[in-house]
């Protein structure tokens, strides 16, 4: 007996994603087109600057929401990968001649080990005991940066040279900044999709809705929950390079308690356990505080305002799961039942 | 396939189970029949190492399993159909049942689990792409067994599979446990359907308040008055 496999239906449908898959490979065409000769458009570098701070943000979202979308640990601490990545290729490209590729990749291992050393409470804590250590964690670093002198000059900050790529210097004005973002967004949002619909994905969820459960199908929990970890801490490290290369200087008051905050806001208000709800989330809020400048001061009114009304009226996040939303019957049926009719 | 000897676990204080002795023989239905609190589910837990026991052995084809990891016997080939079913919501039917083949790579036999699991469950291939919190109560619990049945245990644990169903699917279900025995599964069985359990299962233990109070065939112990009585429902 053969059987024809069903694709998998788990996002919701509304007219949009209809169309939007009706015309799949289309659509993605043409996003591509527009995202490559966005610089062409004549953007000043200011608003340029706000793009590629969209795209690392995005990149920071798709990171956490491995954590926290896929495996269901909340981290509070994500800042403190960010730094890690940041300092490690800023350090190295001011110390040594290595090339920005490798200082990148460098920032990536030593974020992600950390990240793996982090993973190991999780053996023990769960919940909000866990997102208190993660806090912890994004202050320690925040505090070994400005009082390790020696290393990483402490409050003053380091200097970082622009890099260099195929000798070519990343400019805003050839845009090597902006098309490298895209690339690095690219890779990030490949390796996530790769893993989301893998056994190793599929096991980050079953972990995330039921230790037990999971457990009984064989999958070893604390394995997985510092994979989750040491994953989600190498693409905060990719980020925090790259942001590293795009500031000519850095220091310890960049990656605060505010940074995690908002990397968490990107999870939530996108959509935890959605890709595309990233790059929402990401838009929002970085664009949100520039075009609301005209609000000045009650902007973080409005913000709060917004964030209330999302927990209230679509608390899984603008792109989230229907999961959570009654199931509705097929309109046919929906009738019969209203009218009455057999 | 399976053997339990003086087996004690303690939550706490509590002396759950004061050392009970089980044997379940290679293709067997053996069903644990008890009141609430006997120490079925606390029986089951302690074989999977859920719960640790402090005394006793568990063998499992001679090989001494008490207290490991529960994710190893899966790889070993127990698996275990938990009470309350226990599928994931939000995940797909077919989702679920991967998970339950987490235990395989082999493409070609997670696809012979598939066709295996939704022959028995014609039910579940009508609603793969349906998200299984979704289901309905009876649907849930075929998915748990099905999504047990995924990873081609040799032993599995059934703990209450009728709970909260309706009579006719009650049992549906048990003609369907049988099936599965018949294609060569030995099923340790948990129920408070004292009935229909006995008439499924080729020998039944009883338990009250942590210790073996009888066991035997199970036809016998279904004709038996002081079983009647407790767990039948006769007068």
């Amino acid at each position: 007996m053969k059987m024809k496999m069903e694709p998998f239906n788990r996002d919701f449908i509304t007219p949009i994603e209809q169309f939007l898959t009706k015309f799949r490979i289309p659509a993605w065409v043409l996003l591509g087109v527009f995202l490559l000769a966005l610089p062409h458009f004549g953007f000043n570098t200011f608003i340029m600057r706000l793009f590629i701070m969209i795209g690392i943000f995005s990149m920071l979202g798709l990171g956490l929401n491995i954590l926290m979308g896929y495996t269901g640990l909340v981290s509070l601490g994500h800042a403190g990968f960010f730094a890690i990545g940041a300092y490690t290729s800023a350090l190295l490209m001011v110390h040594t001649d290595l090339p920005f590729l490798v200082t990148l990749i460098a920032a990536a291992i030593t974020s992600g080990v950390v990240g793996g050393i982090l993973g190991l409470p999780t053996l023990r804590l769960s919940g909000n005991y866990l997102t208190i250590v993660t806090l912890g964690f994004g202050e320690i670093v925040r505090m070994v940066i400005m009082n390790w002198r020696s290393v990483t000059n402490g409050v003053l900050g380091v200097r970082s040279p622009r890099p260099v790529m195929f000798g070519m210097e990343f400019t805003f004005a050839n845009h090597g900044f902006y098309y490298t973002m895209l690339v690095l967004l690219l890779l990030t949002g490949l390796t996530s999709a790769a893993i989301l619909h893998s056994r190793t994905g599929r096991a980050f969820l079953a972990i995330k809705e039921d230790e037990i459960a999971a457990t009984m199908m064989g999958i070893r929990i604390t394995r997985y929950k510092i994979l989750a970890f040491t994953i989600s801490a190498t693409i905060t490290g990719v980020a925090g390079g790259f942001y590293a290369s795009l500031m000519p200087h850095i220091d310890h008051d960049v990656f605060t308690f505010d940074v995690s905050v908002l990397i968490v806001s990107i999870v939530i208000v996108g959509g935890m356990g959605t890709m595309r709800g990233m790059f929402l989330g990401a838009i929002i809020l970085i664009a949100f505080p520039e075009v609301s400048r005209f609000l000045m001061e009650y902007r973080f009114v409005v913000y709060g305002l917004l964030l209330i009304l999302m927990m209230r009226f679509r608390p899984q996040g603008i792109l989230g799961w229907k999961s959570r939303l009654p199931y509705n019957l097929p309109k046919l049926v929906q009738k019969r039942v209203e009218t009455g009719v057999q | 396939m399976l053997r339990i000897e003086s087996l004690h676990t303690y939550y706490g204080y509590i002396h759950a189970l004061k050392g009970i002795d089980i044997t379940v023989g290679a293709g067997e239905i053996v069903t644990l029949i008890g009141s609430n609190g006997a120490g079925k589910t606390t029986t089951l837990s302690s074989i999977v190492g859920l719960v640790p026991s402090s005394e006793g052995k568990i063998f499992f084809e001679d090989k001494d399993i008490t207290n490991s990891a529960p994710h190893k016997l899966v790889w070993a080939g127990i698996s275990l159909s938990p009470e309350g079913r226990e599928v994931f919501p939000t995940l797909t039917v077919k989702e679920n049942l991967l998970l339950g083949a987490y235990t395989k790579h082999n493409k070609a036999s997670i696809a012979s689990s598939f066709e295996r699991v939704y022959g028995l469950f014609p039910r579940l291939y009508e609603r793969t792409a349906q998200q299984a919190g979704t289901l309905s109560g009876g649907e849930q619990q075929m998915l748990a067994i099905g999504r047990a049945l995924m990873s081609q245990p040799k032993l599995l644990l059934l703990d209450e599979p009728s709970l909260g169903l309706a009579p006719n699917l009650v049992a549906m279900i048990f003609e369907l446990i049988e099936e599965i025995n018949k294609q060569g599964v030995t099923i340790l069985l948990i129920e408070q359907n004292a009935n229909m359990a006995l008439s499924v299962s080729d020998r039944a233990y009883v338990l009250e308040t942590g210790t073996i109070a009888m066991h035997g065939d199970a036809k016998e112990l279904a004709g038996d008055a002081r079983i009647k009585e407790a767990y039948l429902g006769a007068h």
